[in-house]
């Protein structure tokens, strides 16, 4: 940052520094950019090949070496898809698992953060470190009885096993939006507190409203881990119809081999709407793995 | 709870309840509820039944016979369960290191006045936000012998590529360059780190004379040493876990010749194909025992290294 005296301006430094040094600041500069150029290239170029792909016949997908942009450019693979997978219907599945995602973090996980960020009551700190220390048990751990709860409950081959638990909430984001709760000044929820409003409306109409940010962090970490969901439908669903997309997207990988151009248009229509996503909410992206990864 | 000793306004049991303070304890009660019901549930209750399934034999089917520790003496005598551990082994010692040490570069040259730089960033962002079961659909193509992208661009410098996910040799190779391909969230999480560092210490290094590498050897990574410490403890624990991007890849089964075999594959095998669900657990105990050894190592090891502005008690 400071070696780029033009767009950092520090006079007293930049007058301190002799010439030779500024040329090699600008030098630096196109340095960055030969470095990062290939860098991204490598980076976003798999993508653009997997859009690229999905609409190339198979005859061209065999060129070699590839071609960036079809020739003639094929659209025949996005309604094929649906012709072996009922693309539609696994979307409407990944959807049941996402919205009780959705709800788990933005009602009951929130709902407990106030709690723990707000409420006193006896037994309050030794519950909130029961709570950081569910934060480092890896999930297999509790695979393998959950599974057995729920072959019990006869609830496998159904999704219920792949709802429930995620309804009730997570001490990740607990502990997320517990501390932004915690930078949310007193006064306002006390105010209502004393006019008589009682402590869930000053919940849902004073804080929640305030929170908005968080929350749209959390909600999309909750549509992320769920759209991404792979393991648990595995394990669970075993009738077709019930495929979520990350299982759907298997019906390409095995039973129709080769067939790439399908493959790559329904890993497409899984990819886009988090990409969408992405442009549209950037910012609670960055935020959110930034949150995660420096107050964690 | 309600047998805390009794104040003024307390005299009774029954009268802390209904005191303002018995009530807002009361609230606190029933707003955690919803997240203490899931707790006992699919958390701490699997917990304490995963410590006693792995002395057991079980196959859901059958009442769980006890087997002592007879899982844990099979599972040393199990080769399947060597090669697992050292294939995963083998991508955490790669995978995470190399990552970070990408997402450093990249975060560092970010970090500077690029023109570009908010495309440069997402650019790099976003493959981590790709599905994995999606990205091991990607790279499955990409890693195509005869035609994937990958053979091709080596081909331009004269390079015959290898058959990559069909080769013993280097079929963890193209795992762990997919998740160095996915790394991103890294890259972010030290961009926000490196932006957190005053420029006044540069500025002070500057008048110094410090040259641009002494200023990233003795201010950037000294400072930077807690986020460090951070990705490389939760890569550490998220590798080891490395599932789906594997499974898509080899179609559950590891291959070639088990040379992709992962931990957790090899648990899910045991557990849910062929229903060991005692051994599947003993195994489970195991992954977790390393990982919490692993990361309580880290702890320790980190007040040798980690910069911190408190002094460590």
């Amino acid at each position: 940052m400071a070696t780029d005296t033009r767009v950092q301006p520090a006079p007293a430094v930049a007058a301190a520094q002799p010439r030779p040094l500024r040329r090699r600041s600008g030098l630096m500069a196109v340095f960055r950019h030969v470095i990062l150029l290939p860098g991204v290239v490598f980076f976003v170029i798999p993508l653009v090949f997997m859009v690229s792909t999905s609409l190339k016949a198979l005859r061209q997908i065999a060129l070699f070496p590839p071609e960036l942009i079809p020739n003639p450019v094929l659209w025949a693979n996005y309604p094929e898809v649906f012709h072996y997978a009922p693309m539609h219907l696994y979307f409407v599945n990944t959807l049941f698992l996402v919205l009780p995602a959705i709800f788990g973090a933005v009602f009951t996980s929130s709902l407990a953060a106030y709690a723990f960020a707000r409420l006193r009551a006896p037994g309050k700190n030794a519950i909130f470190i029961v709570l950081l220390s569910t934060m480092m048990v890896p999930a297999f751990v509790t695979m393998i009885p959950t599974y057995i709860l729920f072959a019990k409950l006869r609830w496998v081959g159904g999704f219920k096993p792949l709802v429930i638990p995620y309804l009730m909430g997570s001490a990740f984001f607990v502990f997320l939006l517990r501390q932004f709760f915690l930078t949310i000044p007193r006064e306002l929820e006390d105010a209502a507190f004393i006019d008589g409003s009682s402590r869930l409306r000053t919940f849902t109409g004073i804080v929640l409203p305030l929170a908005k940010p968080v929350l749209a962090t959390v909600t999309i970490f909750a549509f992320m881990a769920s759209w991404n969901e792979y393991m648990g439908p595995l394990i669970y669903l075993s009738n077709k119809k019930q495929y979520v997309l990350s299982l759907g997207l298997q019906v390409f990988t095995d039973a129709y081999g080769g067939e790439w151009g399908l493959l790559m248009a329904a890993s497409t229509m899984m990819v886009a709407p988090v990409i969408l996503l992405f442009f549209f909410a950037q910012k609670h992206f960055v935020t959110g793995i930034t949150m995660s990864g420096l107050k964690g | 709870m309600a047998a805390t000793t009794p104040t003024l306004s307390t005299p009774t049991a029954r009268g802390f309840w209904k005191s303002l303070r018995g009530r807002e304890a009361l609230s606190f009660y029933l707003f955690i509820a919803p997240w203490t019901l899931g707790f006992l549930a699919f958390i701490l209750g699997p917990i304490l039944a995963s410590l006693a399934l792995g002395f057991t034999q079980y196959d859901i089917i059958l009442p769980a016979k006890w087997v002592g520790l007879k899982n844990f003496r099979d599972l040393i005598a199990d080769p399947l369960f060597r090669i697992s551990l050292g294939n995963t082994v083998y991508i955490v010692l790669m995978a995470v290191p190399l990552g970070m040490v990408v997402s450093f570069l990249i975060a560092l040259l970010l970090n500077q006045k690029v023109r570009g730089m908010a495309a440069y960033r997402t650019g790099y962002f976003i493959p981590s936000i790709v599905p994995a079961v999606a990205s091991a659909a990607l790279w499955l193509y990409l890693l195509q012998p005869q035609w994937g992208l990958v053979n091709g661009f080596l081909d331009l410098f004269g390079i015959k590529g290898p058959t990559w996910l069909a080769s013993t040799t280097w079929s963890k190779p193209s795992i762990i360059m997919l998740m160095v391909w996915a790394s991103g969230g890294t890259m972010i999480i030290y961009l926000a780190g490196l932006q957190d560092i005053p420029d006044t210490l540069y500025e002070a290094a500057s008048i110094d004379g410090a040259s641009w590498l002494r200023r990233l050897v003795h201010v950037t990574i000294p400072l930077m040493t807690p986020t460090i410490f951070f990705t490389l403890v939760m890569g550490i624990i998220g590798t080891f876990q490395v599932f789906s991007v594997v499974f898509v890849l080899t179609d559950g089964m590891g291959g070639p010749l088990n040379s992709t075999l992962v931990y957790l594959i090899y648990v899910y095998r045991n557990a849910f194909v062929f229903f060991r669900m005692g051994y599947a657990s003993a195994l489970s105990l195991i992954l977790f025992l390393i990982i919490l050894v692993l990361t309580l190592a880290n702890v320790r090891l980190a007040g040798r290294w980690v910069y911190s502005e408190v002094e460590m008690e």
